[in-house]
């Protein structure tokens, strides 16, 4: 009842927090938001992890407004959470200690494009697919699964990566520039359109970031023209081991493709009942392989690879035949995560990267896990960059499920590191792997990445409570799970 | 897995120490750049050697004190290269220093190309950011920070870098009577076109077949050569698309790289300096890095 009361003092700007109540002077009310729902519903991501708790919800139009809020944050002492689609999948959005949440999907304009010095300037709200569907000849190469809803802010985020970055580069590879607010509220313009701008590369660093070293309100970026020429191919292995050698044999080869995707015959399977692509459901994992470029050297790469696929066992190679077959072929590979329902309501999507001459060994440790904890696991990932995503499907209704499989993830990235790997090639931290961070990095490394933190945002304001462990981090990890005195409930 | 520090990055460390000025000395060929280190400064050598190159990995793990001819030596026979300029320094001084490669068309970029550092921190201490696949996003981008930080914020001693297949053809033409960016808009991902405002250069690399292609799609008047042009020393960095336009132009003699936005010149380009707020967080993050002052003063990134 009290809760109720409170929300209706708050509609009439009469309420008690003073932080929403310079917020609605700053943007307009309407987007200023306080209610529950809302508030609860912006609490998440995409990931596993159960909901934090957001404070205000703002969402700005522009970077002036963005500036206002970080102002309002820092007089009042509340942290700032920026989101972009909520498509991540490691908790990097979930709101901790009742931050202000400013969602960013309103400014999603596409400011400029110049095809002849191939940039385009957009706001950070704008989709990916988006971006590349408005640049004819043209595309934007980091390709994240989530194309057709995440932002270009969020990718400036997470560093995202795709299937094409194996030729490509990821994000960091193709943003020039980015006016950026920092947390106390200055408008900044890091990196240039020029390729060796002055100073610190400090757009670099920002990126990847994970919201928690300002807010982008402008980004530059660098725009691909599209490749003369195309070849993709589907290649059916008898075993993933077989497949995940035939990935270390083409680049051996010499050969760099524009993308090397591995899925398991389970995915398949689930793929095939959900997309009717063709893809060879008595297989026990596909390859698919794509190169581009200029025609000689695609038609002679297509060639190459298909004949280290035989070399390496491949039952069959099937090479698209025109756009469309193309088309298909990758429309099951980006529909994956969700065929899986298929097989569970639930899953749990992981990121690990590791040297691709261990691919077939960690992925046989993979099953071997998911079969100690009782759990389905499927395998699609990025084979050429070694980036693994084991989907560990279950059903949230069945008790205790997911403890093991948290307990199973754990393990896949003890199993990566344990040959070299990383804890994440896409996903990123966020409250995911934060406590993973100490064993990839010494006290030392997490030390320094708290440093390089710190001096684009002092006093932890932006994205408190994420990606470095407590013990490393400026912000005090335990009040971020409770509520500011001066917060509704 | 926690990463081991071997044996020379303990005894670059401890030379580095926790006190002093400090600076460190490559092949020197850039050394004044950002300023000279300032009198008394103690200067050391990185170590040298390749740790391990990885073929199938495309990654080679390299001390920061070996050059870049050392390096492509030990590329080379695998049919590798880095993205590094050669002009007889180290590893080091170049991802200190961050500038990229004439061919940056196909080698891509140096900031790129680093996947893992290890340097030695203003405390002596062995610090590592990055990881060394080739995606990566665990954790803070201490990599890309270090990319022309000219040795500011920490001694670099030990890298992983991302290398690429060397392309089966290689060509270089010279052409007196074109224009530039146009031929750098109808190439495919040409390794770079430069010109000096009248004599236009391209390197093509790639598939023999479209390297052969592509010079017969540029026309008539186009000879072979075998190499690019005596590049003037100085570097300019100007707007991509304002590369062809007189204004950003060095005066005397110049080579521009098309499509890049890099100008070769006889003068300096004149000092760019940063925004108040960028220089802020610079300022920040120097001190953050390097609290005494100790590494490398008297150069500014």
């Amino acid at each position: 009842m009290l809760k109720r009361l409170r929300h209706v003092i708050a509609r009439d700007g009469r309420d008690a927090d003073p932080v929403v109540r310079a917020l609605r002077a700053a943007l307009a009310a309407d987007r200023v938001r306080d209610d529950a729902a809302e508030r609860s519903l912006l609490a998440h991501d995409a990931s596993v992890y159960p909901g934090g708790l957001s404070g205000p919800v703002c969402f700005p139009i522009s970077a002036g407004e963005v500036q206002a809020i970080m102002a309002i944050a820092a007089e009042h002492g509340r942290g700032v959470v920026p989101r972009g689609a909520g498509t991540g999948l490691a908790g990097g959005a979930i709101p901790l200690g009742a931050p202000i949440v400013v969602v960013m999907t309103k400014m999603n304009r596409i400011l400029s494009v110049d095809t002849d010095a191939r940039v385009a300037w957009v706001e950070p709200g704008v989709v990916n697919l988006d971006l590349s569907r408005a640049l004819p000849g043209h595309h934007f190469a980091p390709d994240p699964s989530s194309q057709q809803v995440c932002t270009i802010g969020g990718n400036v985020a997470t560093n995202s990566g795709g299937p094409h970055c194996l030729a490509e580069g990821v994000t960091n590879a193709h943003v020039l520039a980015m006016e950026v607010v920092t947390t106390a509220g200055e408008l900044v313009m890091l990196g240039g359109l020029d390729p060796e701008p002055a100073g610190l590369d400090l757009r670099g660093a920002f990126i990847g970031g994970e919201g928690m070293l300002g807010i982008a309100t402008k980004i530059a970026v660098r725009i691909t023209p599209d490749p003369p020429s195309v070849r993709t191919l589907l290649l059916a292995f008898e075993s993933i081991s077989q497949a995940a050698d035939t990935v270390g044999a083409i680049i051996a080869a010499g050969i760099v493709p524009a993308a090397l995707e591995v899925m398991d015959q389970r995915i398949t399977v689930a793929v095939e009942n959900f997309v009717s692509a063709g893809y060879p459901t008595d297989a026990g994992a596909v390859l698919l392989a794509e190169v581009d470029g200029l025609p000689g050297g695609t038609a002679a790469d297509a060639e190459a690879i298909a004949a280290v696929g035989r070399a390496n066992g491949a039952t069959s190679v099937r090479i698209a035949a025109d756009d469309t077959e193309r088309a298909l072929l990758w429309k099951g590979r980006k529909t994956a995560f969700g065929a899986i329902a298929q097989v569970k309501p639930d899953y749990y999507l992981h990121d690990t990267v590791v040297p691709r001459s261990r691919l077939a060994e960690v992925l046989a440790q993979v099953y071997e896990i998911a079969e100690r904890h009782d759990l389905v696991v499927m395998n699609v990932f990025h084979a050429g960059d070694g980036n693994l995503h084991p989907i560990l499907a279950y059903d949230a209704r069945e008790p205790g499920i997911l403890d093991r499989v948290h307990a199973a993830g754990r393990e896949i990235v003890e199993a990566s590191l344990a040959v070299g790997g990383v804890l994440s090639g896409e996903h990123g931290i966020g409250v995911e792997k934060q406590d993973l961070m100490s064993q990839m990095f010494s006290p030392d490394d997490l030390d320094h990445q708290a440093r390089l933190r710190r001096a684009f945002d002092p006093f932890c304001r932006a994205n408190p409570g994420k990606v470095l462990p407590s013990s490393h981090s400026c912000a005090d990890i335990a009040a971020l799970r409770s509520v500011p005195t001066d917060v509704w409930g | 897995m926690m990463r081991t520090v071997d044996d020379a990055l303990v005894a670059f460390a401890a030379e580095i120490g926790t006190d002093g000025a400090v600076a460190v000395e490559g092949a020197r060929t850039r050394w004044d750049r950002g300023g000279a280190p300032v009198a008394g400064t103690r200067i050391v050598q990185a170590p040298r050697g390749v740790v391990e190159h990885r073929p199938e990995e495309m990654t080679v793990r390299v001390r920061a004190g070996t050059t870049v001819a050392d390096l492509e030596a030990v590329l080379s026979p695998a049919g590798q290269r880095s993205a590094l300029p050669d002009r007889g320094g180290t590893v080091g001084g170049a991802l200190a220093v961050g500038e990229n490669h004439l061919d940056l068309g196909t080698r891509r970029t140096v900031r790129e190309s680093l996947l893992e550092v290890r340097y030695v921190s203003a405390e002596g201490r062995v610090v590592t950011g990055g990881g060394p696949t080739v995606k990566n996003v665990s954790g803070f981008d201490l990599p890309r920070l270090f990319v022309g930080s000219l040795g500011t914020l920490g001694c670099i001693a030990e890298v992983v870098l991302r290398v690429n297949p060397v392309p089966a053809a290689s060509r270089w033409l010279r052409c007196a009577d074109a224009d530039p960016l146009r031929v750098h808009a109808m190439l495919w991902r040409p390794a770079c076109v430069v010109g000096d405002g009248s004599v236009t250069w391209v390197h093509l690399e790639g598939h023999a077949v479209d390297v052969e292609a592509q010079i017969a799609s540029l026309g008539a008047g186009w000879e072979d050569v075998d190499g690019p042009p005596p590049l003037p020393p100085h570097r300019w960095s100007v707007p991509t698309g304002e590369v062809g336009d007189p204004a950003p132009r060095p005066p005397g003699r110049f080579v521009a790289s098309y499509g890049v936005g890099i100008l070769f010149a006889d003068e300096p380009q004149p000092p760019r300096p940063l925004p108040a707020a960028v220089a802020a967080i610079s300022v920040r993050m120097k001190e953050n890095f390097d609290p005494t002052g100790r590494l490398n003063p008297g150069r500014t990134p």
